[in-house]
């Protein structure tokens, strides 16, 4: 954590590949148990943008800084403070559940007591306690999804990156999965998450909005409908898509 | 779509070319203590057949056993002494032909296309003059009852390292990509090189197991020997099971899906393995092209080393030359898996 109580703090981020630029010049900022959403079409940049901020790809220009470290020369203590669920499934399917929280908190180098101790109580909140030893391909993509998101949380990160983590999941699942965020979000956790479900976007502190490689909008929710004049935040996503085209 | 179509094409090419059993040019060396006009003329017969290329002459047993383990010729050709001589006299001078059947095919050909032109020069010699027979006299070494098994086990072994230590490996690090759970490695504190090793040394033991269960079998079940050092021969399947894996992390790299990396694993090695590595194909009859190809396979180096251990007993002085290039093809592909993975990372 650096001083100023920023967890992120990106300065004119550039990513190029090839003459493509993937990331024009992103400045933003994100603060201590914020959550902040990050919106943008298919091929924005999100992505891209997510992968430098984890320290799995380097970018091409500009001052970044993640848990108060720098992406280009201390990744290792940037990885040892977050977490990161992807946007495809990342648990080992052959795996129970038990398994699976053993096996990750291990790579963090977390004690088995400790594990066990945070998993079963993770579990219990989630009301999946009966699953504990059930293979993960046999349950739902729900509960699935939830459980990604309490292994990525399990070292207790200081940061934690969501790379649209509620795809193909029903709405409900959706609203438990966001009271998870928020639950995560209040213990101090931040929560970056990247989403194209705008109603989602309402449950974010502060939200950006990408397009084409460019961040168009940055505030809060409320802020940004009274800004465009829109009833809802699909409303903002999609007059501020259609300016730039 | 290359994988699909070119598969084929170059199955069918490959098939086509390697597998000639006939035999071409095979190195055969010669012992003839007394030169003399018959056999200088039985010399020429043979080497001007094209099935042989004169190799070395050899004057002693010592210089025999040595030639057959360094490998330089598949047949020696031994005139007995004073061989016109005994022509005269109306004896039968024996030829003997000494073949390396640690490849017994090509062995039992060259034994019998050898016989075939003595024969030859037999007719033509009483037709001329009435001399008597030249007797030739087969004699096979590292393998006196043309065993099936000494080939195959020396191949199999190397198949089944090749298969398990680069197919599994590619596979499962294909299938971590495919999953997701490699991104979450790889953002995890681990650095890449404990994921690959973590990776790698379950089929490393695997795979070493299995190399012991065959050596084994093939030794109490088929009686085929090993009669160089044990130690030698573990210590030269570990640096071939190292290679293997080395391979399989590199085709890794490049295939992002389980199903690539089975086309890809199959295509460049199980292939070569079975065609150009003169497991079952002898290497010298293969067209130009596919013996400099054949270089560039590993397999082709290790059965090479295997055979001299097991069926020949040679030491590391006979193959310090094949276990070099084993060792150099390996960090070749260490190097260019850990660039690879950094270029994916950038």
């Amino acid at each position: 954590m650096s001083s100023n109580g920023l967890v992120i703090e990106a300065e004119n981020m550039v990513k190029r590949f090839g003459r493509f630029v993937a990331n024009d010049n992103l400045t933003f900022s994100v603060s201590k148990g914020e959550i902040f959403g990050f919106l943008g079409a298919n091929g924005a940049g999100k992505t891209t943008a997510i992968r430098i901020l984890c320290g799995l790809s380097r970018p091409t220009s500009g001052k970044i800084r993640v848990a108060g470290y720098d992406v280009y020369t201390e990744t290792e203590k940037i990885k040892r403070r977050i977490g990161y669920m992807s946007q495809r499934f990342s648990l080992y399917e052959d795996l129970t559940v038990i398994e699976n929280f053993r096996f990750f908190g291990g790579i963090y180098g977390l004690k088995r007591a400790v594990i066990m101790e945070r998993a079963q109580n993770m579990l219990s909140r989630l009301g999946i306690k009966h699953f504990e030893n059930t293979v993960i391909s046999e349950l739902p993509l729900g509960i699935r999804q939830k459980l990604a998101f309490s292994v990525s949380i399990l070292h207790t990160p200081e940061l934690v990156f969501l790379d649209e983590p509620t795809g193909g999941v029903d709405p409900i699942t959706r609203r438990q999965f966001w009271e998870m965020i928020h639950e995560a979000a209040a213990s101090g956790i931040t929560v970056f998450v990247t989403t194209h479900y705008m109603d989602e976007a309402e449950y974010c502190n502060r939200v950006s909005i990408m397009v084409d490689g460019k961040i168009e909008a940055l505030d809060t929710p409320e802020k940004l409908k009274t800004k465009y004049q829109a009833q809802n935040m699909n409303e903002v996503f999609l007059k501020l898509a259609r300016k730039t085209n | 779509m290359v994988i699909l179509f070119g598969m084929p094409l170059v199955q069918v090419l490959l098939f086509g070319f390697a597998i000639t059993n006939e035999i071409r040019d095979a190195k055969v060396s010669v012992v003839d203590p007394t030169p003399d006009a018959v056999t200088h003329a039985l010399r020429n017969k043979l080497f001007a057949s094209g099935f042989f290329i004169e190799s070395e002459i050899l004057n002693s047993q010592e210089e025999i056993a040595e030639n057959f383990r360094k490998g330089e010729s598949k047949m020696v050709v031994i005139f007995e002494n004073n061989f016109s001589g005994k022509m005269e006299r109306g004896e039968h001078p024996t030829v003997q032909l000494i073949a390396d059947a640690s490849d017994p095919n090509t062995a039992s050909m060259l034994v019998n296309y050898a016989n075939g032109i003595i024969s030859e020069f037999n007719r033509e010699q009483r037709a001329a003059s009435g001399i008597p027979l030249i007797i030739a006299e087969p004699r096979m070494i590292y393998n006196p009852a043309l065993k099936g098994v000494y080939m195959f086990v020396p191949g199999i072994i190397t198949i089944l390292l090749m298969l398990v230590s680069a197919m599994m490996t590619s596979i499962s690090i294909a299938r971590e990509k495919e999953l997701g759970t490699m991104e979450v490695l790889l953002v995890s504190p681990l650095r890449p090189f404990n994921i690959i090793a973590g990776k790698v040394i379950p089929y490393v033991l695997l795979s070493f197991i299995n190399a012991i269960s065959i050596l084994l079998l093939s030794y109490y079940v088929f009686g085929v020997p090993v009669k160089g050092s044990v130690l030698l021969l573990l210590a030269e399947s570990i640096l071939f099971i190292i290679l293997a894996l080395s391979l399989g992390i590199f085709i890794s790299t490049i295939a992002n899906n389980q199903q690539t990396a089975m086309m890809l694993s199959m295509f460049a090695m199980m292939l070569p393995t079975i065609l150009l590595s003169g497991f079952i194909f002898p290497i010298e009859n293969m067209p130009e092209v596919l013996q400099w190809l054949s270089l560039a396979m590993p397999p082709r180096w290790f059965i090479q080393i295997i055979k001299s251990i097991m069926l020949k007993g040679s030491g590391i002085s006979y193959f310090w030359k094949e276990t070099l290039i084993l060792t150099f093809m390996a960090m070749i592909f260490i190097v260019a898996s850990i660039r690879k993975f950094k270029i994916r990372l950038a």
